[in-house]
């Protein structure tokens, strides 16, 4: 300490940066799970296993995407499963109401935000915990849910139908959904939020040091609302791609959501105290539990709970791999 | 440069808590291109004059102008806008962020709503050249040195254009080579033209650097001086004001005498005892009935030795043995079995449990020490706390109130019984007298001799070394976080030779605070 | 209307008050809807009727919300309290069916036991997480919560277990002096876990621990040997509450059983006017909240509402309790109330963040 020199008193660095070790873990676990289901499984190969991936996860990964901006806050969201589940039921009962389904979308993607607005604002004037606040959000949502509808809605409107079943492709067959489509401008949109706009650094401001934030003179509280109404906003496009993928609304669909998500996201390097991390951490993230779910599916001796038994040890590696590393934990 | 209009007034400042005036009439002036101290002892309303200033805290009377024009501050960012920065002690970044973006968040330069990244790394490369760092300013804040991270501070606060740059003890936690490097820049943003309020506890540092100083006594102005035009010691004699009487009077008491207290087998002796980056390997003893005292400027060890003795931090080097056996000194509970107490300076963080009574803060030591399937019984604890709220004379006298309702001098006394009700053999008071009134203070001092007395030895550390020097047989004087003398309290030893002593010898009589 | 208002307020300053008074409009509300609300029966010598029936039904949730007080008076959480009841149920009841005779008392007390050493060993696990490695509470136990689901469906295989076991049965829906056993098991736990925090120094530790780490340690505390026992009661008390919650429908469902306990458990906790901050803790509060929030869903189905829905008022009574013990809350209520009051100076708001 007393030898620190203020040219030379940079501290040891690898040539690695720390903070980008856990995504690059990802990586590797990634690329490992896709070599073993690939010399495996001959179908593995298929590229349109990855293009499944995709299809099937990309709800989730849409909704683990905002939970990145919450997290990154050193907040947490635990309406995200409800929301997604009562936008879904919301858009299917006004459409077999009949509205038109532009005004349907229009509707549904405001309920989310509008909710996590209200979130947010509870947390931030009143001062209450985060975790106590979405846990009321998300029996709200819940809540709401079977308030429209005890049994699941089917969804029969033209645009949802052609949604669910437009398959973009190359000749060789393979193909993605639109939904697809929609969660990659997500997913770069809030790539670009987070690395060149104020709000998103805010949010790793934030997360950092929210009493250096605010003395720093960033707008801490509107920043702090904002990221749960994105976080709304994330789980209502969800919701919407979840009811194009399943073509109804189910009370009960996407129950313990938030947990994946959760998990998703800490998966991805993103530390849950909040001020480091990346989305596209969080897409590898959501690719690690879509790529177990292939692969035990894939395997077929191996049951469904399996993957929640992995998926707990791979929180563990994970969160053992940043203490060792040493970011900051609380 | 001091002949131009002032750029910062502040005239008959006056702010009141409830139950406190903080400041009364206070008048304040910054000048383009010079370096002013603002001095003061804990309480003085240095901060507070500084809160004021920067909109932290409304004012209930008086003007304060900027550049000729009246302004009202809604909060530090709207004061930072004006061109009044403020750097904290504690750095106020964010350590997860980039050297660069530190500097330039929430300003950062932009494109169509594009924080223009590389744009961002050139300018702030630029603004440290011009504080002479040369650092990768793409690293995260938190892999450099506290010291790197106040220059990234202060870089920060002058690119908003500041005219007016505030630095709250900004060197307590530095070294010297990076204390002389601050004052460069220092000296260099002064012939830019900044003004720099500048607030320590070093006394040599206002005389190296300040070219005026104002001084602050229980929230009133006592004057504003040029430096070269003030004293040293009528500096603290202004400082102390009035409280110097009381403490003259103290000093007639007779000094502790030398005895026969050292001889015999210590009760606790370190030998060699040390930890890397906190504190080089030292040799100490301290006998029964004996109280040594630890003398040093901030940030010179004397926490840090304090700490090992007790287990708080583990030591890398050397060892100790209490009455002559060796002892493995892992953790507190260990030491505290040894019959070692330790009162903490940080009274928030690490004494006082808050939401918890004054009896339960009391008892809390004691009952860690019989383990929890042995409660005190309910009528020994109201012995015991009833015994030492009136020995102690702790007020209010309602052992069931929460600690935190009390005054700091009174949490202070909690903490003090916490450790007495355990009887220990060897209490350690990390400056036991800091920030509390010149009551507490003084009752404080007086049970330091009692206890003594009665046989119990203390590792007395205080920043003030009158204190010190009243109440000590012996006298370790601490820097740079080593022990470089250990004097015998005779008739020889002055605050002088003990500052003597701080000082390396080569510097003169210079005095911390 | 201000004299009234001096005049309650040491009673409104009780931590107690606000839950008290939620819990005894809800029964007034309910006794106003439906007179027939508080009526008691005698039947076959046991005594039956809607508030026997919110206090069997109360005690599973009553368990795991004692166990969890504990857990945040530290300033933790444990949220795979409701994976711990799937898997001791679970456990139980898979030893119970592939035992030759269900209704032998020895086998249901070996399932019992075997169930619970399962439990603790998990609650261990959580301890070594949190006070050994020191894992930000919330992530350690969210492992246990998403893998402990998956492991409780291993055991069971993925199936509902169904047993046909008498004495198992009773655990849930017995009877003891006219009275449902669930209520004495979960008294019994109240009064246990009480005696071993406030007739031993265990409670002023845990406190003490919960409120000021840093000092707790200087003062000798060994802190980490409460952290790490107070995630095994927690582990404990999870474990029984999973025996009723199995006994009750006498079979285990690895997926259902317990499923959001954890939740309910600390709106309980945090109902009752425990921090989840930590420090001090109350365990009378926790059982109000508790039977706040049993009273609540008894309600809302006898209102013939689904019982999804009823988190809807859920929702709305945790938004209530906790606005109204927020100090932010009441602050800006007060400064409504009395309009002319000048501004304070900006408060410090910003705490430090609690791992949320």
């Amino acid at each position: 300490m007393s030898s620190t020199s203020l040219t030379t008193g940079r501290a040891w660095r690898p040539t690695v940066p720390r903070r980008h070790v856990p995504v690059l873990a990802t990586l590797a676990l990634l690329l490992v799970m896709y070599g073993i289901g690939v010399s495996q499984y001959r179908a593995f190969s298929d590229i349109q296993v990855v293009f499944n991936v995709f299809i099937d996860n990309g709800f989730l990964l849409v909704v683990a995407v905002g939970m990145t901006f919450v997290i990154l806050t050193g907040g947490i969201d635990l309406s995200v499963g409800s929301v997604v589940a009562m936008t879904a039921m919301v858009s299917a009962s006004l459409l077999q109401d009949g509205l038109p389904a532009a005004l349907v979308l229009v509707i549904a993607l405001l309920i989310g935000p509008t909710l996590g607005l209200l979130m947010g604002c509870a947390i931030h004037f009143f001062d209450i915990q985060p975790f106590i606040v979405t846990l009321a959000g998300m029996f709200f949502a819940r809540g709401m849910c079977t308030f429209i509808s005890d049994a699941s809605i089917p969804i029969t409107d033209g645009f949802w139908t052609t949604m669910s079943q437009e398959r973009v492709g190359n000749p060789g067959g393979n193909f993605v959904s639109i939904s697809v489509l929609i969660v990659f401008v997500v997913v770069l949109v809030a790539a670009y939020v987070l690395a060149y706009t104020r709000f998103g650094r805010n949010v790793y401001a934030i997360g950092g040091n929210s009493q250096s934030a605010l003395l720093m003179g960033l707008p801490v509280g509107r920043t702090r609302i904002a990221v749960y109404t994105v976080s709304g906003l994330c789980s209502a496009i969800g919701g919407i791609l979840l009811s194009f993928y399943t073509l109804s609304g189910a009370p009960l669909i996407a129950v313990g959501m938030e947990l994946d998500v959760i998990a998703a996201v800490v998966i991805g390097g993103t530390v849950l105290t909040g001020g480091s991390g990346y989305v596209f951490g969080t897409v590898l993230g959501v690719l690690v539990l879509g790529v177990i779910q292939t692969l035990i599916t894939f395997d077929g001796s191996l049951n469904s709970w399996w993957t929640k038994i992995v998926i707990g040890g791979l929180l563990f590696t994970f969160i053992l791999l940043q203490r060792l590393i040493g970011i900051r934990f609380k | 440069m001091t002949g131009s209009r002032p750029v910062l007034s502040m005239t008959g400042i006056s702010k009141s808590f409830p139950g406190v005036r903080a400041l009364h009439n206070v008048d304040f002036r910054l000048f383009p291109g010079e370096v002013h101290a603002l001095m003061g002892e804990n309480g003085a309303g240095k901060s507070t004059l500084i809160k004021a200033l920067t909109g932290v805290y409304g004012i209930d009377e008086g003007v304060i102008t900027l550049a000729g024009e009246q302004v009202a501050f809604s909060g530090p960012m709207q004061a930072a806008a004006a061109g009044v920065s403020t750097v904290y002690q504690e750095v106020n970044l964010c350590t997860n962020l980039s050297v660069a973006e530190n500097i330039f968040i929430g300003r950062e330069p932009r494109r169509l709503g594009a924080v223009r990244w590389g744009e961002v790394r050139r300018r702030a490369q630029a603004l440290l050249a011009r504080l002479d760092l040369d650092i990768d300013v793409s690293a995260p804040l938190g892999s450099y040195s506290l010291a790197v991270q106040q220059t990234v501070a202060i870089a920060r606060a002058i690119d908003v254009r500041a005219r007016v740059l505030i630095l709250d003890e900004p060197t307590s936690s530095l070294d010297a080579r990076e204390v002389a490097h601050l004052f460069r820049i220092m000296r260099q943003l002064r012939d830019e033209g900044i003004a720099t309020l500048f607030v320590t506890h070093f006394l040599d540092q206002v005389y190296e650097i300040a070219d005026r100083i104002t001084v602050l006594r229980n929230g009133t102005l006592v004057g504003e001086y040029r430096t070269e035009e003030l004293p040293q010691l009528s500096l603290v004699e202004k400082m102390i004001g009035k409280e110097l009487d009381v403490l003259e009077r103290l000093d007639e008491q007779p000094k502790r005498p030398v005895t026969a207290q050292s001889a015999g087998t210590p009760l606790v002796a370190a030998s060699e005892l040390g930890r890397k980056g906190a504190v080089a390997p030292f040799s100490l003893r301290v006998h029964a009935g004996e109280v040594v005292g630890l003398a040093g400027l901030l940030g010179s060890g004397r926490t840090e030795v304090a700490r090992l003795l007790f287990g708080a931090d583990r030591a890398d080097n050397g060892q100790v043995a209490v009455d002559g056996s060796r002892a493995a000194l892992r953790a507190p509970v260990q030491a505290i079995d040894r019959g070692i107490g330790f009162c903490s300076e940080n009274r928030r963080a690490e004494g006082i449990v808050p939401e918890l009574s004054v009896r339960e803060n009391m008892i809390l030591a004691m009952q860690a020490a019989r383990g929890w399937a042995r409660p005190i019984p309910r009528r020994r604890q109201d012995e015991l706390v009833e015994k030492y709220v009136k020995a102690l004379s702790i007020r209010p006298a309602d052992p069931d109130l929460p600690v935190r309702n009390l005054s700091g001098g009174n949490q202070q006394k909690v903490l003090l019984a916490r450790w007495l009700i355990t009887e220990p053999r060897l209490l350690i008071l990390d400056e036991p007298t800091r920030g509390i009134d010149i009551g507490a203070k003084a009752e404080i001092q007086k049970l330091v001799v009692e206890l003594s007395d009665g046989g119990m030895a203390v590792l007395f550390i205080s920043a003030e070394l009158e204190e010190v020097l009243r109440l000590s047989h012996r006298v370790a004087v601490m820097r740079d976080r080593t022990m470089v003398a250990q004097l015998d309290n005779d008739e020889n030893l002055d605050a002088d030779r003990v500052m003597q002593t701080i000082a390396g010898g080569t510097q003169r009589g210079e005095v911390n605070r | 209307m201000s004299t009234v208002a001096d005049r309650l307020r040491p009673m409104t300053g009780h931590r107690l008050f606000w839950p008290a008074l939620v819990l005894v409009l809800m029964i007034v509300a309910n006794t106003i809807y439906r007179p027939g609300f508080l009526s008691i029966e005698v039947k076959d010598g046991h005594l039956y009727g809607t508030p026997i029936d919110i206090l069997r039904l109360s005690a599973p949730l009553i368990l795991v919300a004692l166990g969890m007080t504990l857990v945040i008076a530290t300033g933790g959480i444990d949220l795979s309290v409701g994976s711990l009841c799937a898997i001791s149920g679970a456990v139980a009841c898979l030893y119970i069916s592939k035992a030759p005779d269900q209704n032998s008392i020895s086998t249901v007390f070996t399932a019992l036991a075997l169930a619970l050493g399962a439990a603790l060993v998990l609650g261990v696990w959580n301890g070594v997480l949190v006070a050994v490695i020191g894992i930000q509470p919330i992530i350690a136990t969210l492992i246990l919560m998403v893998a402990g689901r998956g492991l409780a469906q291993l055991i069971t295989e993925g199936q509902i277990i169904t047993i046909n076991s008498g004495p198992y049965r009773a655990i849930g829906l017995g009877h003891f002096l006219t009275l449902p056993l669930a209520i004495f098991i979960a008294l019994a736990a109240a009064l246990l876990v009480a005696a071993f925090t406030r007739r031993t120094a265990l409670g002023l530790i845990v406190e003490s621990v919960g409120g000021n780490a840093g000092a707790s340690r200087l003062a000798g505390i060994r802190s980490g040997r409460v952290i790490f026992l107070v995630y095994v009661v927690s582990a404990a008390c999870a474990a029984v509450a999973g025996f009723m919650m199995t006994a009750n429908v006498s079979s285990a469902d690895g997926n259902a059983a317990g499923l959001w306990v954890e939740l309910d458990a600390i709106l309980a906790v945090v109902i009752g006017g425990t921090s989840l901050a930590g420090g001090r803790f109350s365990l009378s509060g926790t059982i109000l909240g508790a039977l706040i929030i049993q009273t609540l869903t008894t309600t809302v189905y006898a209102m013939n509402i689904s019982p999804q829905t009823s988190l809807l008022f859920k929702a709305v009574v945790v938004i209530a309790v906790c606005l109204v013990q927020s100090p932010a809350f009441r602050a800006t209520l007060s400064r409504r109330r009395n309009r002319p009051m000048p501004e304070p100076a900006s408060p410090q708001r910003e705490k430090e963040q609690v791992p949320a």
